[in-house]
């Protein structure tokens, strides 16, 4: 005999409304029935009546937390339908904000996860962490959460000396702070009590299921599109993926801290190599033929297609994104699982559910 | 005076794009700390006094907004927090957006911003909290909403 159990949409543990049906027998789950489509604006219907640069701005905002690294990947899209190059001080710029919004996405999600499994104190450290980076966005875009920085053909903001400054100022300061909180969630016998084991998926599984980013780093399998994919600045920035082998909620969560020290040695490179020159080239005509470009956001890889035909507005735009990769995952690693960690189970994946229904 | 000294909100995510919902959480982490008026984030309407409402409505969403709306106790406010919940934002053209939270409930205060900061939201909570003490003197009561037919069951 088995009950139906509704997880969301309003939950206090999610901060976006999913809904989960469980059916639980005597405590362990079964089955599970996703429901999606709280948070579906139809975003790729709406581009329609906007041009290829309004469009930037709705991209933007699919997601208020990885923002920055949508822009960046539909401006690259867009570039690659004009074959225009970039500037290469503007490449350099998207790699540090982008690397930045890296650091605050990862810092708040071992904040929430932290505060899925009970441990409010760890959560409060870790956004407390997160709000000096937060702080080096507003000085150097403007605005805290979304940062429209990146435009097609370029960038629209620069870095002063005094924001260089900044932002090593604080990296410095930020290190050692993520080494303390790594000790807690690396260290800590209930952190490791809660997690050890939890939600176990194989190198084979998590690839087959098609995981993306630390989902999928996290049971040893070494794909990061930094590394794949054809955007040289990554390579010269001496950049490695972040992989561990166990394929449970700890190792996944033992990738995200690595990807932060990965990120801010990131950003110290591309500061340290930072040329001189323009920002943006100026971009004429209308957009035709079609493009892919991939990117790898806070939460896996990301797929943009973009189709012109030749008007000041796209005909179509396709976008997949990490969560809706990583949504199957639940559906194999939640049965068997204890109700009790079905939050942890969930989180883990870092789901964003306005990326995945736009 | 009790109830504004320790109003409980409680944060509904209404199609909303996740910036203002990091925003309204980082209102209550220790940089911002809303905890200092009293305020704390409750994960039941049951026990909430002020309704915290991001993103714009869309055709899904609608009934879980009005579900959580009508249970919580009265005297109580809502708080549209950010350009989608107050009017629809960006979005309001879209075919899935119904439009802002004020067609579907009455709203008391608005925080516009694309996102607001977190000094905003906290500024307009605290103008809730006189409406909210002033409502509680009056003896003003929210209006049920209605809900539409078997919908209810399954989302709520």
């Amino acid at each position: 005999m088995t009950t139906i159990i509704p997880f969301g949409p309003q939950h206090p543990v999610l901060p976006e409304p999913v809904s989960l049906k469980l059916e639980i027998d005597n405590d362990v789950v079964v089955g599970v029935l996703p429901s999606l489509g709280y948070v579906h604006r139809g975003l790729e219907k709406f581009i329609d009546t906007k041009d290829y640069n309004q469009t930037l701005y709705i991209c933007e905002r699919i997601c208020g937390i990885c923002s920055a690294l949508h822009g960046v990947t539909y401006a690259r899209a867009v570039e690659k339908l004009f074959d225009v190059e970039v500037p290469e001080r503007a490449q350099y710029l998207r790699v540090i904000w982008g690397e930045l919004n890296r650091i605050h996405s990862h810092l708040l999600w071992l904040g929430l996860f932290a505060d899925g499994f009970g441990f409010e104190s760890l959560f409060y450290e870790c956004w407390k962490y997160r709000e000096s980076v937060l702080d080096i966005m507003e000085m150097t875009v403007g605005n805290r959460v979304i940062h429209s920085m990146a435009k097609v053909g370029g960038t629209s903001k620069d870095l002063s000396k005094e924001h260089i400054d900044l932002i090593l100022k604080t990296l410095d300061t930020l290190e050692p702070k993520i080494k303390d909180i790594e000790k807690v969630f690396v260290n800590n016998y209930t952190v490791k009590k809660r997690l050890v084991g939890l939600a176990t998926m194989s190198k084979q599984l998590a690839y087959e299921a098609g995981t993306a980013g630390p989902t999928l780093r996290g049971s040893g399998n070494a794909i990061d599109v930094r590394e794949t994919e054809d955007w040289d600045i990554y390579r010269d920035l001496d950049f490695k993926p972040v992989v561990e082998k166990d394929g449970d909620c700890y190792a996944r969560t033992k990738v995200r801290i690595g990807e932060l020290y990965e990120s801010i040695k990131l950003v110290r490179n591309a500061i340290s190599k930072l040329p001189n020159g323009e920002i943006a080239v100026p971009i004429k005509g209308s957009p035709t033929g079609e493009a892919i470009m991939r990117c790898e956001m806070p939460r896996g890889e990301v797929v943009y297609y973009v189709k012109g035909k030749g008007t000041k507005n796209l005909e179509r735009l396709k976008i997949r994104t990490p969560t809706f990769a990583n949504i199957p995952s639940l559906l194999l690693t939640l049965p068997g699982a204890k109700l009790a960690d079905v939050p942890i189970i969930v989180l883990t994946i870092d789901p964003c559910i306005s990326c995945t229904e736009r | 005076m009790s109830l504004a000294k320790s109003p409980w909100i409680i944060h509904v995510n209404c199609n909303s794009c996740n910036g203002c919902d990091i925003e309204v959480v980082a209102c209550l982490t220790p940089l911002y700390d809303a905890e200092r008026f009293g305020l704390l984030n409750i994960g039941t309407p049951k026990q909430a006094d002020i309704m915290v409402v991001t993103g714009s409505v869309n055709y899904k969403s609608v009934n879980v907004l009005k579900n959580i709306y009508n249970q919580i106790p009265d005297p109580k406010v809502v708080l549209a927090v950010g350009a989608c919940a107050s009017t629809g934002g960006i979005f309001h053209d879209c075919y899935n957006v119904i439009g802002g939270v004020d067609q579907i409930i009455p709203v008391d205060a608005y925080v516009p911003g694309c996102c607001p900061k977190p000094e905003a939201i906290i500024d307009g909570v605290v103008a809730a909290l006189s409406i909210l003490e002033n409502k509680k003197k009056g003896n003003i009561r929210g209006k049920e909403v209605k809900l539409k037919g078997k919908e209810v069951a399954s989302n709520a």
